[in-house]
């Protein structure tokens, strides 16, 4: 099994802060684009990772969530389209003493992309990714993405879209993901927090933030983030606790045979010993795919961390192989193996 | 162990091909055969030639597998045009492989594969032994599949397994037209079946039996007399070119310090490089087999940045795809070598032939001014140095490298004189040191216009990097005009240093003369022999090989002024001798060209020179 503690990453001597991690590019987003939240939640999550500032690397693909690393001082890669998390996999696997953060967006990771976001989940790679989902192209000015609603009409979809969009969270436990989060960009507080859970998570986190994108596709989220209706639409989870939301605090997510269904605690000899608690560490995906799926009007979105079951780590495992192999192979360095096998003097 | 009552026929060289169904062990028969001749000393090089597919319809000319091996007491620079022996198991096998046998060659057929169902399905409308097709060979019809059955008999193996051993009867037979013992080979068999004592004892009878055979044929009861080689001392091994590719970065990552990272996709003939790093964790390579193409190399620009040598592998469709990313890499200044083994195109084109078509790939396949160093192998064995070498300049340069080798470099083998790593060139990469007050990502070194390499984990170098165009100096985000000129021309300029840095360009031959050929990359074996004949028969011919392409060696036009014909040679539509001509190396070029997934012959390029000489 994996042997924690050998390829961790080495923690600051000092106490950072946000100025630490403060770069001197002008940030470019939009006024009141969703990205800016983002940014203001990893300056505060950062500093207080207890990593050494050079410890940690951003990296991205293309799009306006991949303009990230530019605005935050540590090590970074912006990446070319869809690649981020190629790039990425190769940063960790060579040097896993690092804590790689991921930038990236619906159409960055889930279409050009979606080759490489499917692999390094499955692979289990430790990353921490941050997916802004705007459901929409907005660097390319507003064609439709593979999040965006069906029937939407954009610049691409003028008669509105006739393509089924992805879910997130379905997808990434497709691919056997280990940790899927799922934040909205007005709720900085609970961002900060799932992003602490994806860094304390050894393995490929993902964290879908639902972000809007004030230009190209505004209030695409306002059926779920509106303050007149989050706290019906809307349920955090929190682990060990049973899945409460609403207004009132009395509606509930029960398992009825095989199906989620949500209830009203004191309804119909409803208690609140008949909601489901949830368990974010558990290994069967089963209960995290029905709730990332819950959708409005049937269902609040779930949001917080959904999943984050324990599994080995890919670069923990190649780092296991590597030592075992150098203490058991009589190849010791490059002249052994060239003198391995047959070989023959000429004199 | 040579027999009394034969005659021997003394060679400088011989070449002996085996052939047979996909499945009949030719590869294995080649490969002990030439373990055996290098075990007596003598040099070689190989070349196995085997269908795309895995296991073709039986008996089918789709389906026919070969190996060529020339052994000799010279250097041997080729595999050789013709053989001189050509082992045939089936009909097929021989059908499309006679073409390839001297006038006059040994053809060892087994005459028991030459029933009516396989006569049929390789075309034959009559058995050729029963005619006189094979009238100008020095045919012997061998009962191969019952020799080998018989030799086994009484041990308990079913006549299924039995005939696995066929190519081993054969290879007895050969040992024997050779007076080479069977021991090299025994112990293989000791070696491979460790645990299958009766396929170790099956295997000994039946190459025994072979060997036994061969002494009562009359057809081969002269036998081949090669005295040992004389090659340089040392230490040798047999090596193919893939290998020797993979064991050449492993040494560079050694010498260097940095640790070896190779992100690459299977792909026909490159993946035996991916196969052999894997095979190495005890050395510390990390390798990671990814999802695509595109992935093998973007997960390599990301071990790069960490301060790996970098790697992918792949072959001209994977280039296409790794287009994009070189670009990265070219604009970060990364460095990162590309293997590019290449084979036939364009698209899937002939995955199992070998060609020279990807050089203008290598050279422009990218969007933008987008320069990278550009050098190619020249033999199985030096594949070994060439990729120690594309290592040392990419990291020393900041800048990828694509290293071009073939699939007849790539699986041919060859003997190489092991060296020490203490021995290869120092690597020295430009490594940032921690809190550098001066560092800034893209300050240069003056001499090698190269910037930093500055590792994540370091303290005081945090800095960003990306595809967009970068600011001179300093690496911010930079749209200004007089700025991307200044980036293009730097990033060009720095490629061009390189040329300071590399080896001036040799000639094989006088210095002046009438034709001065020009080849890059397989073909110089053969290329060179034919430009030796000539000169042997008083021709004003020299031979110049290039290693190194993009950029050439500093003299390169000072080599070609004093020629009166730059006659370029190449397995591609004149991709080189056009870059040449654009370049403007000298005015008088021609070229020679063939496309067919095969090598050069000596003869057809004796033949096209001495044209040419004629013409005058």
């Amino acid at each position: 099994m994996i042997n924690p503690g050998n390829y961790t990453v080495e923690r600051s001597s000092v106490e950072l802060s946000k100025e630490d991690f403060v770069s001197d590019q002008m940030v470019k987003w939009c006024p009141g684009c969703g990205a800016h939240a983002i940014l203001s939640s990893v300056a505060n999550v950062f500093p207080k990772l207890g990593y050494r500032k050079e410890n940690i690397m951003m990296v991205s693909g293309i799009g306006c969530s991949s303009r990230f690393p530019y605005y935050v001082n540590t090590y970074g890669i912006h990446g070319i389209h869809g690649r981020a998390a190629a790039i990425s996999s190769g940063v960790k696997i060579a040097n896993p003493h690092l804590s790689v953060w991921m930038t990236t967006g619906d159409g960055d990771s889930l279409a050009i992309g979606g080759n490489h976001f499917i692999h390094i989940i499955r692979r289990n790679i430790d990353i921490n990714i941050l997916l802004f989902n705007n459901q929409i192209y907005g660097l390319t000015k507003g064609q439709y993405s593979p999040t965006t609603p069906m029937g939407s009409v954009t610049k691409t979809s003028p008669m509105g879209t006739i393509e089924h969009p992805f879910n997130p969270g379905e997808l990434v436990m497709g691919a056997q993901g280990t940790f899927f989060a799922r934040v909205v960009d007005t709720n900085p507080r609970l961002m900060t927090e799932v992003m602490f859970e994806a860094a304390r998570h050894d393995g490929t986190s993902v964290i879908e933030i639902l972000q809007n994108c004030v230009i190209f596709a505004d209030k695409t989220h306002d059926s779920i983030t509106g303050k007149e209706v989050r706290d019906d639409r809307q349920i955090v989870l929190r682990n060990g606790f049973p899945m409460i939301f609403g207004k009132e605090k009395n509606k509930g997510i029960r398992l009825n045979g095989t199906r989620l269904e949500v209830v009203t605690i004191g309804e119909k000899g409803i208690t609140e010993k008949d909601i489901l608690v949830h368990d974010m560490y558990e290994r069967d995906p089963g209960i995290h795919l029905m709730l990332a799926k819950m959708s409005y009007p049937n269902f609040p979105v779930a949001l917080g961390v959904i999943r984050s079951a324990n599994y080995p780590t890919y670069d923990d495992l190649v780092m296991e192989q590597i030592d075992y192999a150098k203490a058991h192979s009589n190849i010791k360095n490059v002249d052994d193996l060239l003198n391995s096998g047959e070989t023959w003097e000429i004199k | 162990m040579v027999k009394s009552n034969s005659n021997v026929i003394q060679r400088e060289s011989v070449v002996v091909k085996f052939v047979g169904d996909s499945g009949d062990g030719m590869q294995l028969s080649g490969t002990l055969f030439s373990d055996t001749a290098a075990m007596a000393g003598l040099d070689l090089a190989t070349f196995p030639d085997y269908p795309a597919e895995i296991r073709a319809p039986h008996n089918t000319i789709a389906g026919v597998s070969g190996f060529q091996v020339h052994v000799g007491t010279r250097k041997i620079e080729t595999t050789g045009d013709l053989c001189d022996v050509l082992v045939a198991m089936n009909p097929a096998s021989v059908k499309s492989n006679l073409k390839w046998a001297k006038p006059g060659a040994t053809l060892i057929v087994d005459e028991n594969a030459f029933d009516a169902p396989a006569l049929k399905k390789s075309g034959y409308t009559e058995n050729p032994l029963d005619t006189d097709a094979f009238s100008g060979y020095n045919v012997v019809k061998a009962p191969i599949t019952q020799l080998t059955r018989e030799a086994v008999a009484g041990m308990g193996i079913d006549t299924k397994s039995a005939d696995r051993s066929k190519n081993m009867f054969a290879l007895g037979m050969i040992y024997h037209l050779f007076g080479w013992d069977l021991d090299t080979t025994n112990k293989f068999f000791e070696k491979k079946f460790k645990s299958q004592p009766l396929v170790v004892e099956a295997n000994k009878r039946v190459l025994q039996a072979g060997f036994n055979y061969a002494e009562t044929v009359e057809a081969l009861s002269s036998v081949y007399q090669l005295t040992r080689a004389k090659m340089e001392p040392g230490i040798y091994r047999n090596i193919t070119g893939n290998i020797a590719t993979a064991w050449g970065f492993l040494a560079a990552a050694e010498r260097s310090g940095r640790p070896l990272f190779l992100g690459s996709y299977p792909i026909t003939p490159a993946t035996d490089i991916l196969i052999e790093l894997a095979r190495h964790k005890s050395l510390g390579a990390k390798v990671f087999q990814a999802e695509d193409e595109i992935a093998g190399i973007c997960s390599a620009i990301g071990a790069s940045y960490t301060g790996s040598l970098a790697l992918t592998t792949t072959s001209g469709p994977g280039l296409s795809l790794k287009s994009e990313a070189i670009g990265l890499a070219v604009i970060t200044e990364l460095p990162l070598v590309i293997v590019n083994v290449q084979r036939g195109g364009p698209s899937t084109g002939l995955p199992t032939k070998s060609e020279q078509s990807d050089l203008y790939q290598a050279l422009f396949g990218r969007n933008g001014e987008c320069p990278a160093i550009v050098m190619a192998a020249s033999t199985s064995a030096n594949c070994f140095y060439y990729a120690y070498m594309a290592a040392k300049l990419s990291m020393e340069h900041m800048t990828p490298v694509i290293l071009l080798t073939d699939g007849y470099l790539g699986n041919g083998s060859q003997l190489f004189r092991i060296p020490k790593v203490a021995d290869l060139p120092a690597i020295n990469p430009p490594i940032a040191a921690a809190n550098d007050p001066d560092y800034k990502p893209y300050r240069r070194n003056p001499e090698t216009l190269a910037r930093k390499w500055a590792l994540p984990g370091t303290a005081g170098l945090r800095h960003r990097i990306g595809g967009l165009e970068k600011e001179d100096v300093f690496g911010n985000v930079s749209t200004d005009p007089l700025n991307h000129q200044k980036m293009v021309d730097l990033r060009a300029a720095k490629v061009q240093k390189v040329a300071e840095f590399i080896p001036k360009q040799e000639v094989e031959g006088d210095e002046e003369g009438d034709i001065l050929v020009v080849t890059w990359g397989g073909t110089h074996g053969p290329a060179q022999e034919a430009v030796e004949q000539l000169r042997a028969d008083g021709k004003k011919v020299s031979h110049a090989h290039f290693h190194y392409i993009m950029p050439l060696p500093s003299n390169t036009a000072e080599i070609f002024s004093k020629f009166k014909t730059i006659l370029v040679c190449e397995l591609n539509s004149g991709q080189f001798a056009n870059y040449l001509k654009m370049t403007n190396y000298g005015p008088n070029y021609r070229q020679f060209n063939k496309v067919q997934g095969l090598p050069f012959t000596v003869a057809e390029l004796k033949k096209t020179i001495h044209q040419m000489l004629e013409e005058k």
